[in-house]
């Protein structure tokens, strides 16, 4: 770097003259280093959570801070797999339907012992139309939640009950395999019922603050950073390893990055895209599997798109392979279905793996499926806009697909770059033509992908239905044998790829800056950024 | 003078008025909610949400309850931050902003009139050369450009300073300059040229004629009537700089007011919106009083009130 | 007796002949040419503008690659000797971005001064000249309009008016000519209580040529100012527009847009902010010199 970088240099050295008068001691600050046998973590989360009540929390920034100072009755371990962790044990009854939990000793961490009734406090608490929680909504699959919820029933028609103490009993309204996963979730972490009465407001004072997880609150300075410790009256703190965990909430990831460069902070789990080529070989950088997909929807109300034969030819004219290898960097994979990998099947297999591409990149296809529409050579396409929200990311990919149509298919699109929230409501009212959209799961189950296309559903957003997808996602909740679901499921996927109401482009991956002295971090595929339940410093 | 006093008092209150209204009416006609999110919520949820922050009243009944309440010196709720109510987000953040600001003035003021008088005084000899060159690179490297780099150099490379964060006086320096630069570049460069045009009044060279010592020529009638311009200028400069900046307080991580004019606004928080809005805005409009005030006392020719009430 | 103003007549003859005194208002231009020739520094940076201008116009076509065509093979190369500037992170060639750019951030930049000019100085004139309540209504909408957040106007004009040219104009014009005006109005605050202007005045010289012929030209050193400094700002508000989707929608992009690229990638690839921000910073020094010779030879007392 030369004219520009020293002409800023001189300027800003001349500047410095004034305050900056031997000021040797900043120095250390930045070049000190972690003692090794310190147990202590910093991380950063990049953002002020929004909330730290488990019942209204709802982003993955606010679920990360809670993971540390919450259990709920399971817990993901670091295969994604879920374990006892308040629930000694639980049984399911054949139909799916009646969950009995039996609850372990384990305290509060102001001593009070966490009881069955905990659990059902904090649950219709979250459900109380008065709490006003957006995540509600994750406690609906319990018979008589979403009636209390939405002021049709009574808080005594909720099916939780506790049985005694330690039984807690819950009845689903139908059958929901992935209720079991939901309870490792911040919504149905129990509360401290006796904290919440004496104090309502005790989510937003650290020092009454009380929870039941591997680590406990010390303090809290909005936008810069919580500091925790090893909660002693975890029932499993013999497991934990940390004896601090300092939690950065800067949200300039860029900064973040400086930062972890310059030895401040240990680990941050977004990486600036532009620093991927220079992380390439790096050991701080570790890319752990994600579930999510990244997606163009079709609005197939419009033309041509309403025509499947423009939707295909669209989506077999790009480069995906050399999208993720050029342009995203992260080593994501090329999507040729919408279900991403990481979810186990009936037989115990990955999901997608089971169901295997539904399409092949294929330029010279593409450009027979488009003359067969009527646009020979792309002639007479009429020039649809892409819209996509501010984000560099975004925009190269959209420009990347931008000029792959162009060179394959001789057809010109226009983007249109718009703010998050207008994004949303374009394809709320279904006021685009091509929209870049993201998908990431409330569980770990192909359902919550596959429901999303169901006619007229709320995250639809294409105009694209069909009975025969509908009856299989029917088919598929209503059903207790995983065998059958999982079938109905993979057909279902099979009409989703063959309509191509939306592009699947690729799977993410989850990028963590991580220093390789830190062992045992779990990096979860979904739902968390990051577990440091058993987490150390070598 | 009490006649405009009350005038003014009256004329303000009146555009703050506005200011609420407008900002109110744009807030909830651009489309979006607090709540608005990729995964669309259920009916039930929605409403219970609408209902907490009464968001399902009428818009002229929300405009006429936040009215009332601001009154009282309520600014209500953040919809967003469950935590925070927007008194307690003006109340916590703005005075990190405004000693950040406080010292990026400081800054400004000093180095921008020492830099601009001294290159009026020498006008076309390389003092004035380096000063403007300098001065005019920092009017085109803007602020997001010159945190980066200055972060780049002194934390990063050079490891002088801390990167980011708040709460050392080592890490106050950084985000100071980044703020600092254009403000004393362009005050460096309006001080010259209004010094020029002093320097060549009459007055000037009567009083040097008259015999005083330059120094005391320079220090008693030019600077006084050169610095009219930055005294306009500064004055929203000090409403903007301490109520703080987007850009710097989010690159340097400072805890400040700053990021909550531009988040507001993307999570459609409308309290949050309103509130910063109409405490930035009493804020210039006091400031802009004060530099009204400045300047009949710098220039008591200078009248503001109409003839006939003198 | 009792004097009213009836008793008074106007001079019948208007204010251009009474001013008559000096020289042809046909040499003013001319005699500022004059000078502006001789300032040496004025004449490079005009020559500067004038091969900037030049190279917007043809530097596009002589690199061989359009501003859009990518090689995703050749992405983020440093400068060499198929791509001059070096390449960005879709392969596409900077050169030609670059020259791309300066057509879209010469023109923005220009084009909102000289709007702002005109908008401010006149605003700013009248208010200080009419003062009073006048002053105190006008000065409150400036006050009103730098309120507004920004960001809301933006996503209004976004959401109303759609990307492009007009909603970028629209959005810069609405709020850069405040701080113009304000600095113009308390310029003019002083000066109209000079001598000279009640000269004029009483010599019958209507409003707006004392205006624009005594009080603006006299506060010319804040006005051109203010103005060198609205030229990077609008250039890098456009960028920030851009961002939000108000802007040019890429594949195209404005300097600032290419800078606020070029920024992310500082550690690897520092020549991608490196182009951008050299010619920016040019274009201002050049614009500086200009204007600071333009005040010079603009300004009545330095008349011989």
């Amino acid at each position: 770097m030369s004219r520009k970088k020293k002409a800023s240099l001189l300027l800003t050295a001349l500047l410095s003259v004034f305050l900056v008068a031997g000021c040797g001691g900043g120095d250390k600050q930045s070049g000190e280093k972690s003692n090794a046998k310190e147990q202590i973590i910093r991380y950063n989360v990049c953002a002020e959570p929004e909330t730290l009540d488990p019942a209204k929390a709802t982003g993955l920034p606010e679920g990360t801070i809670l993971a540390q100072m919450f259990d709920g009755l399971t817990r993901y371990n670091n295969k994604q797999e879920i374990t006892p962790a308040l629930a000694e044990s639980w049984t399911i009854s054949d139909d799916g339907l009646n969950y009995t939990f039996k609850l372990r000793d384990a305290k509060w961490n102001n001593g009070d012992p966490v009881t069955a009734n905990d659990f059902v406090y904090s649950w219709l608490r979250a459900l109380d139309p008065n709490t006003a929680s957006e995540y509600a909504y994750q406690l609906f699959y319990i018979k008589g939640a979403e009636e209390f919820n939405s002021g049709k029933g009574s808080k005594e028609q909720v099916a939780v009950k506790a049985v005694d103490e330690k039984t807690l009993q819950v009845t689903l309204a139908a059958p929901a395999p992935q209720f079991l996963g939901l309870t490792a979730f911040q919504t149905l972490y129990p509360i401290n019922p006796k904290v919440d009465q004496a104090s309502p407001k005790w989510t937003t004072e650290v020092d009454k603050y009380v929870s039941n997880g591997p680590f406990k609150i010390v303090s809290w300075e909005h936008n810069q950073k919580i500091v925790m410790e090893k909660n002693p009256t975890y029932w499993d703190t013999n497991s934990v390893k940390l004896d601090k965990l300092e939690i950065y909430l800067i949200e300039n990831t860029d900064t973040g990055f400086t930062m972890f460069q310059s030895g401040q902070i240990d680990i941050q789990d977004q990486v600036p895209v532009q620093e991927m080529a220079s992380l390439k070989d790096s050991k701080d950088l570790k890319i752990s599997p994600d579930v999510s997909v990244y997606f163009y929807r079709f609005n197939v109300t419009k033309k041509p798109m309403d025509n499947p034969k423009v939707r295909k030819a669209l989506t077999l004219a790009i480069d995906r392979q050399s999208i993720v290898e050029n342009v995203t960097k992260q080593g994501q994979k090329p999507a040729f279905a919408f279900v991403p990998f990481g979810f186990t099947d009936a037989d115990g297999k990955d999901f997608r793996q089971n169901g295997g591409d539904f399409f092949k990149e294929d330029v010279t296809e593409a450009k027979k499926l488009l003359a067969e529409a009527g646009y020979p050579e792309g002639k007479g396409f009429p020039k649809l806009t892409l819209t996509y929200n501010n984000d560099q990311t975004h925009q190269k990919v959209a420009e990347a697909i931008q000029a792959m149509w162009k060179k394959n298919l001789g057809i010109d699109i226009t983007l249109e770059n718009v703010e998050w929230q207008i994004k949303l409501n374009k394809e709320d009212t279904l006021d685009f033509e091509l929209v870049r959209a993201g998908w990431s799961p409330d569980y770990l189950d192909p359902m919550s992908f596959v429901d999303m296309f169901v006619t007229n559903g709320g995250n639809n957003d294409t105009g694209w239905g069909n009975k025969e997808y509908d009856a299989l996602v029917k088919q598929a909740n209503a059903t207790g044998d995983p065998k059958v679901r999982m079938e109905a499921m993979h057909k279902a996927e099979k009409i989703l790829m063959e309509e191509l109401p939306v592009m699947p482009i690729f799977f993410y991956t989850n990028p963590n800056l991580i220093k390789p002295n830190l062992k045992d971090v779990i990096v979860p595929s979904f739902g968390l950024y990051a577990d440091f339940k058993t987490a150390y410093v070598e | 003078m009490i006649r405009y006093l009350l005038r003014r008092l009256f004329t303000m209150t009146v555009a703050l008025w506005l200011i609420i209204t407008i900002t109110f009416a744009i807030a909830h006609s651009i489309p979006g909610g607090p709540f608005a999110s990729e995964k669309k919520l259920p009916e039930a949820v929605k409403k219970n949400l609408e209902e907490r922050y009464h968001l399902n009243d009428p818009l002229w009944k929300q405009y006429t309850d936040y009215l009332k309440n601001i009154l009282h010196g309520d600014l209500g709720p953040s919809f967003k931050y469950e935590h925070q109510t927007v008194n307690s987000i003006i109340k916590s953040n703005f005075p990190v902003s405004a000693t950040l600001g406080s010292l990026s003035i400081c800054f400004s003021l000093v180095v921008g009139m020492l830099a601009g008088v001294i290159s009026a005084l020498r006008q076309n000899r390389w003092q004035d050369y380096l000063a403007m060159v300098l001065a005019t690179l920092s009017f085109s490297v803007p602020s997001f450009i010159l945190s980066g780099l200055l972060m780049y150099v002194f934390a990063y490379q050079l490891g002088w300073l801390p990167p980011a964060m708040w709460g050392t006086w080592q890490q106050a320096i950084l985000p100071t300059l980044a703020l600092s630069a254009l403000p004393t570049a362009f005050i460096a460069r309006l001080m010259r040229s209004s010094m020029l045009e002093v320097l060549q009044q009459d007055y000037l060279k009567t009083a040097k004629a008259k015999g005083l010592s330059e120094y005391a020529v320079i220090i008693r009638h030019a600077i006084r009537n050169a610095i009219l311009p930055v005294v306009t200028y500064i004055g929203p400069l000090i409403a903007t700089v301490l109520t703080g900046s987007f850009v710097v307080e989010s690159i340097f991580a400072v805890p400040g007011l700053g990021r909550w004019f531009v988040q507001s606004v993307s999570n459609r928080d409308y309290t949050v919106i309103l509130g910063v809005t109409v405490f930035y805005s009493a804020f210039l409009m006091l400031m802009n009083f004060l530099v009204d005030i400045a300047y009949s006392w710098i220039d008591p020719r200078i009248k503001l009130t109409d003839s006939k009430e003198v | 007796m009792q004097l009213s103003p009836q008793m008074f007549e106007p001079l019948q003859h208007d204010g251009t002949a009474a001013e008559e005194l000096g020289r042809p208002a046909l040499g003013y231009w001319q005699d500022v040419w004059h000078r502006l020739k001789q300032n040496k520094l004025a004449m490079a940076g005009l020559i500067t503008i004038f091969l900037l201008a030049v190279m917007a116009t043809i530097g596009p076509y002589l690199s061989g690659y359009s501003y859009d065509a990518q090689d995703l093979t050749r992405v983020n190369q440093a400068p060499n000797a198929a791509h001059w500037f070096g390449t960005d992170s879709l392969g596409r060639d900077l050169f030609t971005r670059v020259w791309y750019g300066a057509r879209i951030s010469l023109g923005i930049g220009i084009m909102t001064s000289v709007i702002c000019l005109v908008v401010g100085v006149i605003y700013g004139g009248i208010s200080g000249y009419l003062g009073g309540r006048v002053d105190e209504v006008m000065m409150r909408i400036v006050e009103i309009l730098y309120s507004i957040p920004f960001l809301l106007y933006v996503i209004l004009l976004m959401v109303y008016m759609g990307p492009g040219l007009g909603s970028i104009f629209t959005a810069l014009g609405l709020v850069y000519w405040l701080n113009l005006a304000r600095i113009v109005r308390g310029q003019v605050l002083v000066l109209k209580e000079q001598e000279y202007v009640l000269a004029a005045r009483l010599l019958g010289a209507s409003t707006m040529r004392i205006l624009l012929r005594h009080l603006i030209p006299n506060t010319m050193g804040p006005i051109i100012v203010t103005m060198t400094l609205l030229i990077p700002e609008a250039i890098f508000t456009e960028a920030f527009l851009s961002f939000l989707g108000l802007g040019v929608s890429a594949p195209a992009a404005s300097w600032g847009v290419l800078a606020s690229d070029g920024l992310q990638g500082l550690r690897s690839y520092p020549w991608q902010l490196l182009f951008p921000a050299v010619f920016i910073s040019i274009t201002m020094l050049a614009f500086n010199f200009v204007g600071d010779g333009l005040r010079d030879a603009l300004d009545p007392r330095m008349r011989k």
